[in-house]
C-alpha cells in the first residue's frame, strides 16, 4: 500500500470528495515512535477526559482543604504548646496535606481503567497494534498529571499557611508531586490490571489511603514516636516523600535549627538518617516497580 | 487471488465445552462473508481467533496473509473491528475518539484530516463530530465505531453482530452504510449475525450451530437447494381445497395466517395446473421462493428461534464460567 499526495483537509471540497477514491491510508510497520505516539494519546485522553470533568477537580480538594483550615486550625491553639514559637500548625501539617491532595486524584485516575474495561473501551485500546507498556505508561504519566495540577492548584494555598512563595521551593515541591503521583498512580493501575469490578476498587482504595495518609507523619513529627508506630510510619511508602517535602518546606522558612530538627529531624532507621536523595530514590524505585508489574499484568489480559 | 480469510481445522475450547469443533473456509478478497446461527453457536468465538483476541486450541487461521497466532500484530494493524458491545469513550466527542484510534494504529498525520472527514461523511456523522459520544443515540455509536474500523483503512473489517440491539429503521440504515462501504473501498467484510434478512446481503453465508459449518454458499444456491417454492392460496372453502390439493395433486397442505398453505418445487409452474384442476373457486395466489428461515430449518431441522432457546443453557454455563469480557 502505497501512500497518495493527500491534499490539506480545506482544499477538498464535497463533490470532489465524492469522486476521490479511498483515501489510502498505510499504517506503517511497528516502531518505537509508534508505541510513543500511542503513550502520547493515552496521556492526552486523561488530560482531556480531566478538563472537562471540572467538577471532580474541585470536589478532590474538599478533603485537603478541610484537613488544612478546620484541623489545622481546630488543633493549633491546642498543638501551640508544643511548637516553637513563631511555627503555625498550619504550616507544620502544610507539605502532609499537600501530598494527601494528589493521593485520591492519582488512585482514581487509575480506578478509570476499571471503568475503561466496564465500558468496553479498554478493548479498543488492548487490541490496537502498539506494545501494551505504551499503554501502561500513557496512562500512568496521565494520571501523574492530572494528579500534579491538582496539587498545583492546592499549592497555591500555601501562603495561607505561612509557607512562602519561593520559586525554588514551590518548583521542588512540584517535582516531588510529580513523582508521588507517578508511584500512586502505578499503584493504582496495578490494582486495576487485577481487580475488575469499580466497587471493589473503590473499597480497596478506602482501605489503603486513610492508613497511608496516617502513618506518613503528614501531621506529626516522625521522632519519638513509641515504638510500635515508628516501624509503621518507616513501613509506610508515603513517609519517604512527605519527609523530604517537609525538609524543603523548612529550609525555606526563618525558624531555628533547633526548631527545624524537632519538627523535621528526618526519617532514621535504627538511628542512621535516611538521606532525602535516597528517600526519593526509594519512592521512584516503587514506582518502577509497580509498573512493571502492572505491564507485566496487562501483557497476560487477552 | 490471495485470500483474505483462510481458516482450517480450527478448534477452541472452553474447559469441557467446544466452543468451535473444527471449522474449515475460505473467505476470497472483497467478498462480504457472514456467519449466520444462533447465540451461542460458536460465531463470537471464532470472530474472536481471528482477530487475534483468543488462541485457537488447535487448528490454523490467516487473516490478510498472515497467522493469527504468530503474526498476531500484523493482522492487527490489517483489520477492522466493531464489536457487539459499544468500545467508544462516550466523555470524547467523535473526532476525539477517531484521533486517539489513528495515534494508536499509527495512520500518518498527514493523511489523518482527510481520512476523517472521508469516514465521517461516510456513516453521517461529519457535522456532529464535536459532539460528546455519550449524546449520540445507538444507531450513531454503531455508525461511529464503523467509520473508526475504517480510519486505518483496514484489508478486512469484522463486524459482530452489528445491529444487534438496534430498532427495524435504524439496522436498515446501518445496512445503507455498510453497503455503501463495499462499493466505495476496497475491502473484505466478515460478519457475524443471527438476523436471516441480514445475512441476505452477503455475498457467501456460512451456517454454523453447536460449533460446526452445516452449509456454506451465496444465499441463492442455499435457497435453490431447498427446492420448493412456499405457494398459499385464499379459497371459498378452505377444507375442500386441502382435500383436492391431496387428491388431485398429491400435495400435503394446511392453513397457515388464515391461508391455505403447502410447498411445491418451481411454484410458478404450478400454479397453472392448480386453476385447472381445483374444483373450488381460489381468490388469490402468492408465491414465495425459500427464505434463510426455511434454509437453516432445513440443514439443522429447527428454526433459529428454537435453537437459540435450546442452546441458552448452554450458553449461560459458559458464560458464568468465564465472564463476559
Amino acid at each position: 500500500m502505497a501512500t497518495k499526495d493527500i491534499p490539506a483537509q480545506d482544499t477538498i471540497t464535497d463533490d470532489e470528495l465524492a469522486l476521490t477514491e479511498t483515501i489510502r491510508v498505510a499504517v506503517p510497520e511497528r516502531s518505537v515512535r509508534h508505541d510513543l505516539r500511542a503513550v502520547s494519546i493515552v496521556w492526552r485522553r486523561e488530560l482531556i477526559r480531566f478538563r472537562t470533568d471540572r467538577l471532580r477537580a474541585i470536589t478532590s480538594l474538599v478533603q485537603p482543604v478541610l484537613f488544612l483550615f478546620v484541623l489545622g486550625t481546630g488543633l493549633s491553639t491546642l498543638a501551640s504548646h508544643g511548637l516553637p514559637a513563631g511555627v503555625d500548625f498550619k504550616t507544620f501539617i502544610y507539605p502532609g496535606v499537600l501530598a494527601m491532595s494528589v493521593l485520591f486524584t492519582s488512585i482514581f485516575s487509575a480506578a478509570s481503567i476499571v471503568w475503561d474495561r466496564e465500558f468496553g473501551f479498554l478493548r479498543e485500546m488492548l487490541v490496537a497494534p502498539v506494545r501494551r507498556w505504551a499503554i501502561v505508561v500513557g496512562k500512568c504519566l496521565g494520571g501523574a498529571t492530572v494528579a500534579t495540577f491538582q496539587g498545583i492548584i492546592f499549592l497555591a494555598l500555601a501562603g495561607v499557611a505561612h509557607v512562602p512563595y519561593d520559586p525554588l521551593l514551590l518548583l521542588t515541591l512540584v517535582g516531588e508531586l510529580l513523582l508521588l503521583s507517578f508511584t500512586l498512580t502505578a499503584f493504582g493501575v496495578m490494582m486495576a490490571a487485577r481487580i475488575k469490578q469499580i466497587q471493589a476498587f473503590m473499597a480497596l482504595t478506602q482501605l489503603f489511603v486513610l492508613p497511608l495518609f496516617f502513618l506518613s507523619g503528614a501531621l506529626y513529627p516522625l521522632n519519638g514516636l513509641p515504638a510500635w508506630l515508628t516501624v509503621l510510619t518507616r513501613i509506610d511508602p508515603l513517609t519517604y516523600i512527605v519527609d523530604p517535602m517537609r525538609s524543603a518546606v523548612f529550609s525555606h522558612l526563618s525558624v531555628s535549627p533547633l526548631a527545624v530538627h524537632a519538627l523535621s529531624p528526618g526519617i532514621t532507621w535504627f538511628g542512621w538518617v535516611v538521606p532525602l536523595g535516597l528517600s526519593l530514590a526509594l519512592v521512584a524505585f516503587m514506582g518502577a516497580a509497580m509498573l512493571a508489574i502492572a505491564i507485566a499484568e496487562f501483557r497476560k489480559t487477552e | 487471488m490471495a485470500k483474505a480469510i483462510s481458516v482450517s481445522a480450527l478448534t477452541k475450547k472452553y474447559g469441557e465445552i467446544d466452543a468451535v469443533r473444527g471449522i474449515d473456509f475460505e473467505v476470497a478478497a472483497g467478498e462480504t462473508f457472514g456467519f449466520l446461527g444462533p447465540n451461542g453457536a460458536g460465531k463470537s468465538t471464532t470472530i474472536k481467533i481471528l482477530c487475534t483476541l483468543a488462541d485457537p486450541t488447535s487448528g490454523s487461521a490467516r487473516v490478510a496473509g498472515h497467522d493469527v497466532v504468530r503474526e498476531r500484530d500484523t493482522v492487527r494493524r490489517n483489520i477492522g473491528l466493531v464489536f457487539q458491545d459499544t468500545t467508544l469513550d462516550s466523555y470524547l466527542t467523535g473526532e476525539q475518539n477517531l484521533r486517539f484510534h489513528a495515534d494508536l494504529y499509527g495512520v500518518p498525520k498527514a493523511a489523518f484530516a482527510p481520512r476523517l472527514r472521508q469516514v465521517l461523511e461516510m456513516v453521517g456523522l461529519w457535522e456532529r463530530r464535536g459532539s460528546v459520544v455519550g449524546t449520540y443515540s445507538g444507531g450513531m455509536q454503531r455508525r461511529l465505531e464503523i467509520a473508526r474500523g475504517l480510519l486505518h483503512a483496514p484489508r478486512v473489517l469484522f463486524l459482530d453482530e452489528p445491529t444487534v440491539g438496534l430498532d427495524p429503521q435504524t439496522r436498515v440504515s446501518i445496512w445503507d452504510y455498510i453497503n455503501e462501504l463495499k462499493r466505495r473501498e476496497d475491502i473484505t467484510i466478515f460478519l457475524t449475525t443471527h438476523y436471516m434478512d441480514e445475512a441476505e446481503n452477503c455475498d457467501r453465508i456460512a451456517i454454523i450451530d453447536h460449533g460446526e459449518i452445516v452449509a456454506i454458499d451465496t444465499p441463492e444456491a442455499l435457497k435453490a437447494s431447498i427446492g420448493k417454492d412456499r405457494v398459499q392460496i385464499s379459497t371459498a372453502d378452505d377444507q375442500a381445497a386441502i382435500r383436492a390439493l391431496d387428491e388431485v395433486f398429491g400435495v400435503d397442505s394446511g392453513v397457515h395466517e388464515g391461508l391455505v398453505t403447502f410447498s411445491v418445487e418451481s411454484g410458478e409452474h404450478f400454479v397453472p395446473r392448480l386453476f385447472a384442476g381445483m374444483p373450488v373457486a381460489i381468490r388469490s395466489v402468492s408465491v414465495s421462493r425459500p427464505s434463510l428461515d426455511d434454509v437453516f430449518m432445513s440443514y439443522t431441522g429447527k428454526t433459529i428461534r428454537d435453537a437459540e432457546a435450546s442452546i441458552g443453557d448452554r450458553n449461560r454455563r459458559i458464560a458464568t464460567r468465564f465472564g463476559r469480557r
